[in-house]
């Protein structure tokens, strides 16, 4: 067993600390504050490569291993939760999928682009109706010719009105049983006729990122759009949650250390009964129980992580890492600014805006009930993982660093 | 055509720095690259991409400073060297200089040499006047912006930072120049750098290899000793406005009699 990052993934992870640190850090609380995503984000971090950090060399990406990705988000989670929610829908819920089940030409079309941060791209499975139970979806896709026609509404989608690319999950047999058989992907751009996008503003948090809805009415979308088979949906979108998943966790980990820096540093400036607040023992106690929490998580999703470099099937793992990592850092920013005291409580301090981010991530990708029903199930032996037609592939140095070939 | 940055691997800035009653100087975090050498690095691989030039990042000192070497090549250079050999433990400034001026003579075809302002961890910047004493190189201190380089003419142009405002200097290549902050937005590693520089082996070039004596340190640092504890007390001026806060304090400093 070795524990230990190499230079290069210790080094990513720096450059991109360095990056957060610099240009989002001393301005994130205002953007918060106006519900408006900083325009510059998302084409600084495609600039960088953020955007495309573990896609392969040849798909437009940098290479990098799915270990790398957890401690990416770590870092920018570390400094606000909408830049690792950019991180989940782009690469983990979307660019992984085109990498797991697309066709070649597919990968060419759409992965590159993302890869290289020329185009955006979200998610979209949950609808106004349905979000846990989705076997029971609305929205269809008809077959006509060499195009399906969409219909429905997509709800809660990250980065509504800035993807240009959605994978889309709709139903093109809506009579099928079990109900999840009848679902199918499809990758919708935003400049098809018939595809309308909002923003829902008033969130609790992440409120510095873009959350809206899609709406698609009578959309075409060719044939070649469409991602795995008729019918394979549902697996496919269970496979991208394993990897959204995985950078959810990751990113809760960021968001326990950033309530633990926040919280040393204040409790050794903070004075009562003359002396710094971290004297108290009970003071300590909160320190060391968030020591605990980011230990134990970060231990979960380095797993989670070498198994997918390993090419390990990981489901069970990523959701545990994802169930642990973000059921804590909801209490790690509750004893943050607990410790913070009445400045904990008011936005000159940055807690109280990771106490109100860290509740989205028990909602969404799996609510924590959610999560404790499929660890119940796996341990109960009522769940079982079934091999996919496409498996996510194993991080292999040599054809992530191909070069593309030039045509 | 060629440019060489010179680094060297210092503590953070944010290195929590202590000298023990020995007088053992100690800090635990990760050794970063020269501050101030951000810049020049930077300033080196801006000069690439604009003259399609070589880059070489050079350091003189142990194993440790290969990591600075590493950030240069993260950003961009294209080569890294380190000089070392046992005469250099402990070495002053002047010995310093001639093992950065003997590699600058062996790569042969160096048409520039920048460093950072200083030395952010000894505070100093004599090294970079006597690198030049030893080329017989013109240097040019605290450099703001390259105004016109012309590698094929030999001649450069720049705009110093001097007390007074700005200058306006014009001088000869080869040439030695230092650079300050302003100079340019320091860029990140990036992860082609980053993957590049991980794999990068540097060589390590001894007095033998480059045929020089580097002779023995004619300063030595006697005692380090910590600064003394700051006595001071902090009292926050509060009001309703910019402007009675600033009456307030002024009022204050009157009654301290600091005014
Ligand atoms: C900020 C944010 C961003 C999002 N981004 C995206 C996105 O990009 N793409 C996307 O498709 N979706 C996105 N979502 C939607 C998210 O995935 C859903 O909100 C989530 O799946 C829960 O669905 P729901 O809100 O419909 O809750 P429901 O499914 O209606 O659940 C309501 C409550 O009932 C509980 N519950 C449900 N079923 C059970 C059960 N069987 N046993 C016990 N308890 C149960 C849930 O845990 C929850 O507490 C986002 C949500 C948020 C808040």
């Amino acid at each position: 067993m070795d524990f230990s990052l190499t230079p290069e993934q210790i080094a990513a992870q720096k450059m991109v600390h360095d990056f957060v640190m610099k240009e989002v850090y001393p301005t994130i609380g205002e953007w918060d504050r106006k519900q408006q995503m900083n325009p510059d984000i998302l084409p600084r971090m495609a600039e960088l490569g953020i955007l495309g950090i573990n896609i392969p060399v040849k798909y437009g990406g940098q290479g990098f291993d799915y270990i790398t990705l957890g401690l990416v988000c770590e870092e920018l989670e570390r400094v606000d939760t909408t830049l690792r929610v950019i991180m989940s829908v782009h690469a983990g819920l979307n660019s992984l999928s085109l990498l797991q089940w697309g066709t070649e030409e597919q990968k060419q079309r759409f992965l590159v682009p993302q890869a290289q941060g020329e185009k955006y791209a979200g998610f979209g499975l949950t609808e106004p109706g349905v979000g846990s139970d989705v076997a029971n979806m609305r929205a269809t896709a008809k077959k006509q010719g060499d195009v399906y026609i969409l219909n429905g509404e997509k709800m809660w989608i990250s980065l509504a009105t800035k993807a240009h690319h959605f994978l889309v999950i709709a139903k093109t047999d809506p009579e099928a049983r079990p109900a999840s058989k009848g679902m199918t992907a499809f990758i919708v751009t935003s400049d098809m006729k018939g595809v309308t996008t909002g923003d829902i503003h008033g969130k609790l948090g992440v409120r510095a990122g873009s959350t809206g809805w899609v709406n698609m009415e009578n959309v075409e979308v060719p044939v070649s759009h469409r991602l795995g088979e008729e019918g394979e949906g549902f697996y496919i979108a269970m496979g991208a949650l394993d990897n959204g998943r995985y950078t959810v966790g990751a990113g809760a980990v960021g968001l326990i250390r950033a309530c633990l820096e926040e919280s040393i540093k204040y409790s050794k400036e903070r004075q009562t009964f003359g002396v710094p607040i971290a004297d108290h023992q009970l003071i300590k106690q909160k320190i060391a129980y968030m020591q605990q929490w980011y230990d134990a998580a970060k231990l979960l999703v380095l797993k989670a992580g070498w198994m997918k470099n390993q090419g390990i099937r990981n489901t069970r793992e990523t959701s545990m890492a994802k169930w642990y990592a973000t059921d804590m850092s909801v209490k790690a920013a509750l004893e943050a600014v607990q410790l913070h005291g009445a400045y904990g409580f008011s936005d000159e301090y940055p807690v109280e805006r990771y106490l109100r981010n860290s509740k989205g991530a028990v909602i969404y990708e799996g609510t924590s009930e959610i999560h404790q029903l499929m660890q119940a199930d796996f341990a109960l032996g009522y769940r079982e993982n079934k091999p996919l037609r496409c498996e996510l592939p194993a991080y292999d140095p040599d054809t992530w660093l191909e070069e593309p070939q030039t045509a | 055509m060629h440019v060489v940055v010179v680094t060297k691997s210092t503590p953070d800035t944010a290195a929590k720095v202590t000298v023990d009653g020995s007088g053992n100087v100690t800090w635990k975090e990760a050794m970063v690259i020269n501050p101030w050498d951000e810049y020049s690095v930077t300033e080196a691989v801006l000069l690439k991409e604009a003259h399609n030039i070589k880059t070489t990042v050079l350091t003189v000192g142990e194993e440790a400073h290969n990591e600075a070497v590493k950030q240069g090549l993260a950003i961009g250079c294209d080569q890294g060297i380190r000089v070392w050999d046992s005469t250099l433990a402990n070495a002053d400034s002047l010995q310093y200089s001639r093992a950065v001026a003997a590699a600058v003579q062996k790569l042969g075809d160096v048409d520039l040499v920048i460093f950072g302002k200083e030395q952010a961890d000894t505070g100093t910047d004599q090294h970079v006047y006597q690198v030049g004493r030893k080329l017989g190189w013109n240097v040019i201190g605290s450099v703001f912006k390259i105004q016109e380089i012309d590698f094929a003419g030999k001649t450069i142009k720049v705009v110093r930072l001097v007390e007074q405002g700005k200058q306006v200097v014009a001088g000869k290549l080869p040439a030695v120049i230092s650079v300050v902050k302003d100079i340019n937005e320091p860029k990140y590693p990036s992860f082609m750098g980053i993957r590049k520089a991980s794999k990068a082996e540097i060589p390590v070039w001894d007095g033998a290899a480059l045929g020089v004596d580097f002779g023995l340190p004619g300063v030595k640092v006697s005692a380090y000793q910590n600064p003394p504890e700051r006595a001071g007390k902090v009292q926050m001026i509060d009001g309703d406005s910019a402007d009675e806060k600033a009456r307030k304090l002024v009022e204050k400093l009157f009654e301290d009699k600091v005014l």
